[in-house]
């Protein structure tokens, strides 16, 4: 019903400021920098959205992420770069005047004003005509699913409702990019992951762009066509949910997405395409040789629990690749049963700890290990991958 | 991090008018105070000189100068009657106020701790005295506390007297009025912080093996001391100055220096003398009041 | 909510008797109003013979009407540059004498009446102004302001910022985005303290009778005078009047934060 919502056609005001050129992307941040104080709260960031795109921006609080997010909106202005959104420059534009609309992490939602008012609130700025504004309610309201809501106030609503109305009225006005702050995370875990997938939805059949704040990896994971990962102000990667996984570019974010385990480097060793690293908790390991030269930095080598299978005797099948094969010999010295999966925690013998990851495939419990079991955990060379510190 | 920037500046200019007012009222008087007490003592209407007058150029105003003394100070020093009036005043406010603490913090401590909803009602029923005329309050007691006032009466059915007791115009009926009007502001501050406080915290001093007095002696009081010292703080200062409870209740033959002013100004019409009583006021609760601004503004601006 | 009462016996006790010595004795002045004897010690039955003879006394009546006047008009002001000087408080961040302005709009809260009232009268003196309504007003404003500022500010502080950031990104330039959010949402505490204001100005003795002039009186200036010269029947009944009139002052002031209550905590009165 709602598929013939053309595509972002807000802005009336800033018309003509942001319609990109095929292939141009949407928005563009140029060597962005905000200072409080001598804190440098944004510290340079770069980053081009295309249009259409479900972008996450990641990291731990204090990041600047937030604050990258207010200076989209125009609640701050940059020290330093510029902001175009299509070829106009909007970095120090007020909130009012840009076609950007944000939905905000507790809602913002006018306490005073029913559903229905603040829908249209964004509406009537815009000197819309109130039979306009009437259609367009309506349809946010479908659109969103709050039909028979539209004279309750807030606080007549539940929590996953009061989202719904700070979404429709952040729409309403047809912004060519949404912000959306922390979306979720006032949400309990069952409704925010059925509100994800709402939200991914929404995302595709408006065909918007979106730009999400959040500290939780598994959201940004599941909705976003990219991540941009922050830490101390800057950007320091950004790729696609499954690249960010495997192919982290440092140890910290090895660490921040996901967990890993981590054994330091101490020597290397060149064996055709494969290196062989010496390491102090986990004796000799086989890697394969990382896309980016090591320089003499030094470096860890990371494998995800999940990629580390346990067996009572090592690798049966395998016998022939037996050199190809990293194996560490060891103890369950921790078991902690996770319903789909249970994680392990080996001590080794050479004096390191790794973690694995298993699925419980089985209801009955064959395959589980007891405590201080001996047992094998094997992985292959291009399971791990080689982190500078 | 907010919208800071961007309301900040209309919301300044929301500054302007009010500020001028304050100016003009509030700090330009202060400085008629200053002046008035450095003049000498006239009969005239206005009973002071000299005024500055502007119109008589620079050196009428520096002849002005030359004429302010510090007369009127070296009076307040050396009689007495001046003397013995501030002492008199610190001492009322620091025995009222210790009174009002030991009355007010079992109210407002029963008030935390009863049921949310009936919080609000006790909270309204503390507030409501305080809406209602302060002179009437104090007039009330007058009733009370009059020869063949119900006091007495009760007392004298009761047998507890045999002849009716003199109270008004005594030291006991001025205490019982300052109490009794000053209560509600010692004991909203101290509700106030003890209504904000966990209830877990004393569940958890008692899960630790507190026992009931420990617990409050340990827990509840120690985080209850900024508002202790709002209160304090809220009934001290005013009553340092109180006029009309020791007018009206107590005796008239110690006062206080409220009283003194006002007799300076208005009997005795020696408007010097009773501007430097003001300024010696102020001086006096310059520190009280710098804490109690202090603690105001950090109150409402970290939130 | 608690579901095991935290209420000791000594709590109930405190409870009872703080409100007992808060409330009788102004029950005992209603009561006595209405006693027909002149006496305080004799109940002579019910009797309205105080208000006739109240509303006989020309010059009572005409205090009041003063003080009504002066109340009303030093609390409209004061309500408008209260609200004002909260506004710049709560949002204007770090500007150029903030100091200077917060200091002069929290020490009057405190400061003895006595000051207050000597440096006014002083001021006036010295402009020449001609005493009576208008130097009451203004002096009723200085002060009550104060109080309204601080009420203000208070809700201003307790406000989720976010709603006026809401509403400029969804098209409201500052200004507007404070008229159509904020000041809604603070109204109720721009009422209540338009109430203060006008009580403390109803109450307030020690200033007016340090600003007003010969033959305009305020009604606790009469009532004043009249204490002086011991109990009359009469001024119990002007003091009941007066407390019914702020009943009913702060009977509509909680409906009116009532029908607003749906927009968070009200804003108590202090």
């Amino acid at each position: 019903m709602t598929d013939e919502l053309p595509r972002t056609d807000a802005g009336e005001k800033a018309a003509g400021a942001a319609h990109p050129a095929a292939g141009g992307p949407l928005l563009r941040i140029e060597g962005v920098v905000k200072a409080f104080g001598t804190f440098r709260a944004v510290d340079g960031v770069s980053l081009d959205i295309k249009a259409g795109e479900f972008f996450a921006l990641l990291g731990p609080s204090g990041c600047g992420k937030t604050t990258l997010l207010r200076m989209l909106a125009g609640f701050e202005a940059p020290d330093e770069g510029r902001i175009l959104l299509g070829d106009k420059d909007i970095a120090q534009a007020l909130p009012h005047e840009r076609p950007i609309n944000m939905m905000f992490q507790n809602y913002a939602l006018f306490p005073h004003l029913s559903v229905r008012d603040n829908i249209a609130f964004g509406l009537k700025r815009a000197n819309m005509a109130r039979a306009d504004i009437a259609t367009r309610v309506a349809e946010m309201v479908a659109l969103v699913k709050l039909e028979g809501l539209e004279k309750r106030k807030p606080d007549q609503l539940s929590g996953g409702q009061r989202q719904r109305v700070a979404l429709a009225r952040a729409l309403a006005r047809r912004p060519q990019l949404l912000l959306l702050d922390e979306p979720l995370a006032a949400l309990d875990r069952k409704l925010r992951e059925s509100t994800q997938a709402e939200l991914m939805e929404l995302q595709r059949r408006l065909g918007m762009t979106f730009i999400v704040v959040t500290h939780d990896q598994e959201e940004a994971m599941t909705m976003a066509d990219r991540i941009g990962v922050m830490r101390s102000g800057k950007l320091v990667q950004v790729a696609g949910p499954r690249e960010l996984y495997e192919a982290p570019r440092s140890r910290w974010i090895a660490e921040f997405v996901g967990d890993i385990n981590l054994f330091d480097a101490e020597s290397k060793l060149r064996d055709g395409h494969r290196l062989v690293i010496g390491t102090r908790d986990a004796g000799t390991l086989v890697v394969a040789e990382p896309r980016q030269p090591l320089g003499e930095a030094k470096f860890s080598v990371a494998i995800r629990p999940e990629k580390i299978k346990l067996s009572r005797r090592g690798p049966v099948s395998e016998a022939g690749h037996e050199t190809a094969i990293n194996r560490l010999d060891g103890v369950i010295a921790d078991i902690c049963y996770l319903g789909g999966t249970t994680t392990y925690k080996v001590k080794l013998d050479t004096g390191g700890t790794v973690q694995a990851s298993v699925a419980n495939s089985a209801r009955l419990d064959v395959d589980a290990y007891s405590l201080n079991q001996h047992v094998v955990a094997w992985f292959t060379p291009d399971d791990c991958m080689v982190l500078p510190s | 991090m907010s919208a800071r920037r961007i309301f900040a500046r209309p919301a300044r200019f929301a500054a302007i008018a009010p500020y001028v007012w304050m100016v003009l009222f509030f700090l330009v008087p202060f400085g008629f105070v200053l002046k008035i007490s450095l003049s000498q003592t006239a009969i005239a209407q206005p009973p002071y000189e000299p005024v500055f007058d502007l119109t008589a150029g620079w050196t009428a105003i520096r002849a002005a100068f030359a004429a302010l003394s510090i007369d009127n100070f070296k009076l307040l020093t050396s009689d007495d009657i001046y003397v013995y009036a501030y002492l008199r005043s610190l001492s009322v406010a620091v025995t009222a106020t210790a009174l009002l603490l030991l009355i007010g913090y079992p109210i407002a401590y029963g008030m935390a701790r009863l049921p949310k909803r009936w919080q609000a009602v006790a909270m309204v029923l503390v507030i409501v005295p305080f809406w209602t005329s302060f002179l009437i309050r104090i007039y009330a007691w007058i009733n009370i506390l009059q020869h063949d006032g119900l006091l007495n009466q009760i007392l004298l059915t009761l047998h507890l007297v045999s002849q009716p007791v003199v109270w008004l115009s005594t030291d006991t009926a001025m205490y019982v009025g300052i109490v009794y009007s000053y209560l509600p502001f010692m004991i909203l501050p101290l509700y106030a912080t003890l209504a904000k406080m966990e209830p877990a915290l004393e569940e958890a001093a008692s899960d630790l093996g507190a026992p009931p007095g420990a617990v409050f002696w340990l827990v509840t009081f120690p985080l209850s001391l900024p508002g202790v010292g709002a209160g304090v703080l809220l009934c001290f200062i005013p009553i340092v100055g109180e006029f009309v409870i020791p007018d009206l209740l107590a005796g008239s033959n110690s006062l206080m220096i409220g009283q003194t002013l006002w007799l300076e100004f208005f009997t005795n019409k020696d408007w010097p003398v009773a501007s430097a009583a003001a300024i010696v006021l102020l001086a006096v609760l310059l520190l009280p009041l710098l804490l109690y601004e202090r603690l105001q503004r950090r109150q409402l601006e970290e939130r | 909510m608690r579901k095991i009462s935290r209420l000791s016996r000594f709590n109930i006790a405190s409870l009872a008797l703080g409100f007992a010595f808060l409330y009788l004795p102004i029950l005992i002045l209603v009561i006595y109003s209405f006693n027909a004897s002149r006496l305080v010690t004799v109940w002579g039955g019910w009797s309205l013979r105080w208000y006739h003879a109240l509303f006989a006394d020309r010059a009572m009546i005409e205090a009041s009407w003063m003080s009504l006047r002066v109340a009303f008009s030093s609390a409209t002001i004061a309500t408008l540059l209260g609200t004002l000087a909260a506004v710049a408080l709560a949002r204007g961040e770090r500007f150029r004498g903030r100091t200077l302005f917060s200091g002069m709009l929290y020490a009057p809260l405190v400061m003895p009446e006595v000051i207050t009232g000597l440096s006014l009268l002083l001021l006036f003196v010295a402009l020449n102004a001609e005493r009576g309504f208008w130097t009451v007003t203004i002096a009723h404003t200085t002060l009550t302001m104060c109080f309204v500022a601080v009420v203000v500010q208070s809700r201003l502080g307790s406000l989720d910022r976010s709603l006026e950031e809401a509403a400029m990104d969804l098209g409201c330039p500052p200004v507007r985005a404070f008229l159509s959010v904020t000041l809604p949402l603070i109204a109720p505490a721009i009422v209540a303290g338009w109430m203060l204001a006008f009580t403390l100005s109803l109450d307030d003795l020690v200033i007016a009778s340090f600003t007003t002039g010969p033959g305009s009186a305020t009604l606790p200036i009469r009532i004043y005078s009249e204490v002086r010269l011991g109990v009359k029947p009469e001024i119990n009944a002007i003091c009941t009047l007066v407390i019914a009139l702020i009943a009913v002052v702060i009977f509509i002031a909680s409906l009116a934060s009532k029908l607003s209550s749906s927009q968070g905590e009200s804003a108590a009165p202090l």
